[in-house]
């Protein structure tokens, strides 16, 4: 997979080209167009989350291929590396994508054990760093690093408080939550408990159990008998499969209605799966069964050349790949500038996205986006789907409220929901 | 409520213990830690589920992924292991690696996605009985755990071939002593393991999916279930297939903040008074 030259002559060689570039600034400048812009995307193509791995590549290079390649007249080049699901591989193919590839700035992971530790270590070098996927809350709010920037990504907690006000407007006032007991867990659950209790509702019980739980039975056996009027659930991967699948088997399907946190309806879990899924709410920017023609033009594309419908992943990516572009283009392929670049970045509105309407990042480095509020169906070949219902306008990650006043309130945890009694 | 945590535990036990008694056949006779069993039991699933795609059929796709899953057990065997046999280390090494390159095979020929094995017309759907309503497949499951003990035991206790393995498990030179082609019994043994690793995969796709790395969290269990009972012994895996299913439930029902701890927490504590587990014999 690694298209890196490891050898100890081109090393020799890259290493004395480097620093023969420190040393005369000016001739950079003067090369700067004709080198290509070198890209290192880091993807996990083996481990737990490989298959959205592959996604996030694909989606990536999707965009890169449209566009042939290339920036105005610059080469784009892209490194692709494999960060094996893990955050000590992660953080080793970053450097060696940074340090002996010298990528121009890295994009990519998914899990955020393995986004933290990379973004750990371009604190310290100033590489720019991109994550479409990597939704930990801080890495935008409260620990913010310059250089890591979130293009068409979201924060965990983003999309939860819309789904909140909706439940609410359902009419459900007692509501159960049951998650994955880690960071993005905590986060889109406290997102949901915050928004809900601060309506009016009331969050009856939090389940929080290990990641990949094998029997959800002792779970759905407690959730039946609560007595709520909804369940909200945050499940991601092969634990969304199963508890979906559970929950139908158990009976609690058509009984108490189940919303899901936007990971929990994604493509990449629902693709494989029939009746059961159908008819879960959730909520989050992108929805593949949406009518807006852009989306539809996207999905057709990437249905044509992958045989599957387009998961989170490989849209944050295709956008993520397509809004840097965008600034690059605007700079004129200036890569080398890195305040320039990071600036632009954060300045560029997104027009052409598969969303089809313009998106701005905040001050924080994450975007606003019109949030749909989507229902699983099934198309009419009988794929399932996300079909938005209805839409919240400008969502932020602060919601409606003041981010300086928002950030003096802890980080969600399992301990902090934001919960109003 | 209770009633219904312990049926979730039994039914969780009785696919620990398909899993678990393939595994602790071959540990106790032929002396091998196969950690290449989670893989067959990955595949026993992704197999049947193939299989049960195109033919339609649930049993076809079980029969389907035991028969396959054995084949790729003897292919284990007398391919690879063959060349080890009698070093403990790396026979462990052996099946290590055979697991990773099974797992990474998988993800190629299915991809990441997760899958789960359709449950047949005649198991959807619950039975209610008073106030407790149980899903039909899970029962399903739990029957055919009781069978595969049933079967297991008469195997082992009734048969030739059952008093062979045993003799094996007691003293393996005085069978071979008696002329008795020992070889051909761990052969049999090793392909009927992977016969219930496959089993296993099949029962266990259809309720708790199939995708990478589900290899290494049954295997897990069922190391932990061998522990327990103790290596080679039939009523151990059951036991400790009963204790791990029970654990595992009233843990996350009553402890849900230390769901792992309350399965490998007592594992610890019975291996300091036991070391060679409930039913374990000294080799």
């Amino acid at each position: 997979m690694s298209k890196i030259i490891t050898d100890r002559r081109s090393f020799l060689k890259s290493t004395t080209a480097a620093a023969a570039l420190v040393g005369m600034p000016a001739i950079v400048r003067a090369q700067g167009a004709s080198r290509p812009i070198k890209i290192g995307l880091l993807a996990p193509l083996t481990g737990v989350i490989a298959a959205g791995g592959k996604e996030l590549v694909e989606g990536f290079e999707m965009y890169w291929e449209q566009v042939g390649k290339k920036v105005g007249d610059r080469a784009v080049e892209i490194v692709i590396e494999d960060d094996a699901s893990n955050p000590d591989t992660s953080l080793q193919k970053a450097r060696r994508l940074v340090e002996q590839g010298n990528v121009d700035f890295l994009f990519g992971n998914i899990l955020a054990n393995t986004g933290l530790a990379v973004a750990n270590y371009v604190k310290g070098t100033g590489t720019p760093y991109f994550i479409p996927v990597i939704a930990a809350d801080d890495l935008t709010q409260r620990t913010r690093i310059p250089n890591v920037i979130r293009v068409a990504g979201y924060t965990a907690s983003q999309t939860a408080r819309p789904l909140a006000d909706w439940a609410y407007k359902q009419g459900y006032r007692k509501v159960a939550t049951i998650s994955q007991d880690y960071t993005f867990g905590h986060e889109q659950c406290g997102g949901f408990a915050q928004m809900f209790t601060e309506l009016g509702g009331k969050i009856t019980q939090q389940f929080w159990h290990p990641l990949n739980t094998a029997d959800f039975s002792p779970y759905l056996g407690q959730l039946a008998n609560l007595g709520v009027d909804a369940v909200f659930a945050m499940e991601t991967g092969a634990d969304a499969t199963r508890f979906i699948q559970q929950y139908a088997s158990f009976g609690l399907k058509g009984r108490i209605p189940l919303m899901g946190a936007m990971n929990a309806t994604d493509q990449s879990v629902i693709r494989t799966m029939s009746n059961e899924a159908e008819g879960i709410v959730s909520c989050a920017h992108f929805a593949e069964g949406s009518k807006e023609p852009a989306t539809v033009k996207f999905v057709a594309d990437y249905e044509k050349r992958y045989q599957k419908l387009p998961s989170i992943y490989g849209f944050s990516h295709y956008s993520g790949a397509m809004w840097v572009a965008e600034a690059l283009k605007t700079i004129k392929g200036n890569v080398e500038d890195r305040p320039l670049f990071l600036k632009t970045v954060l300045a560029t509105e997104l027009k052409d996205s598969p969303l089809g309407k313009t998106v701005k990042l905040d001050a924080y480095g994450n975007p606003i986006y019109d949030v749909s509020i989507r229902k699983v169906e099934k198309r009419a070949d009988g794929k399932l789907w996300n079909v938005p219902i209805t839409s919240y306008p400008q969502v932020s990650q602060f919601w409606k409220y003041d981010p300086e006043t928002y950030m003096k309130q802890p980080p969600y945890s399992r301990d902090f929901q934001g919960i109003k009694s | 409520m209770l009633a219904f945590q312990i049926m979730n535990g039994l039914t969780f036990a009785a696919l620990l213990f398909v899993v678990a008694s393939g595994f602790t056949l071959i540990f106790g006779l032929l002396r091998i830690v196969n950690l290449a069993h989670g893989a067959l039991y990955l595949f026993g699933g992704y197999i049947g589920f193939t299989i049960s795609k195109l033919t339609g059929s649930f049993l076809i796709g079980g029969i389907g992924a035991m028969l396959c899953v054995a084949i790729m057990g003897l292919l284990l065997d007398q391919g690879l292991l063959r060349f080890v046999r009698g070093f403990e280390l790396r026979q462990v090494m052996l099946t290590l690696g055979v697991a990773f390159v099974l797992n990474d095979l998988a993800l190629v020929m299915w991809g990441g996605d997760t899958f789960t094995v359709a449950t047949p017309e005649w198991l959807q759907g619950a039975v209610v009985i008073g106030s407790l309503f149980y899903p039909k497949f899970r029962i399903f499951v739990l029957v055919v755990g009781i069978l595969v003990f049933i079967s297991l035991w008469l195997l082992i206790n009734k048969t030739r071939l059952g008093a062979l393995i045993r003799a094996g498990v007691d003293d393996l030179e005085m069978v071979e002593a008696c002329g008795i082609d020992i070889r051909r019994v761990f052969l049999v043994t090793f392909m009927l393991g992977s016969a219930l690793a496959g089993l296993g995969g099949m029962l266990g796709g259809t309720f708790l999916a199939l995708y990478p790395s589900a290899d290494a969290e049954i295997l897990v269990f069922s190391l932990a279930v061998v522990i327990i009972g103790g290596r080679g012994s039939l009523v151990g895996a059951a036991i400790g297939s009963l204790l791990i299913g029970l654990l595992n439930t009233f843990g996350q029902v009553w402890f849900p903040q230390l769901a792992y701890f309350v399965i490998f927490g007592p594992m610890a504590v019975l291996l300091a008074f036991r070391p060679l587990g409930l039913f374990g014999k000294a080799a």
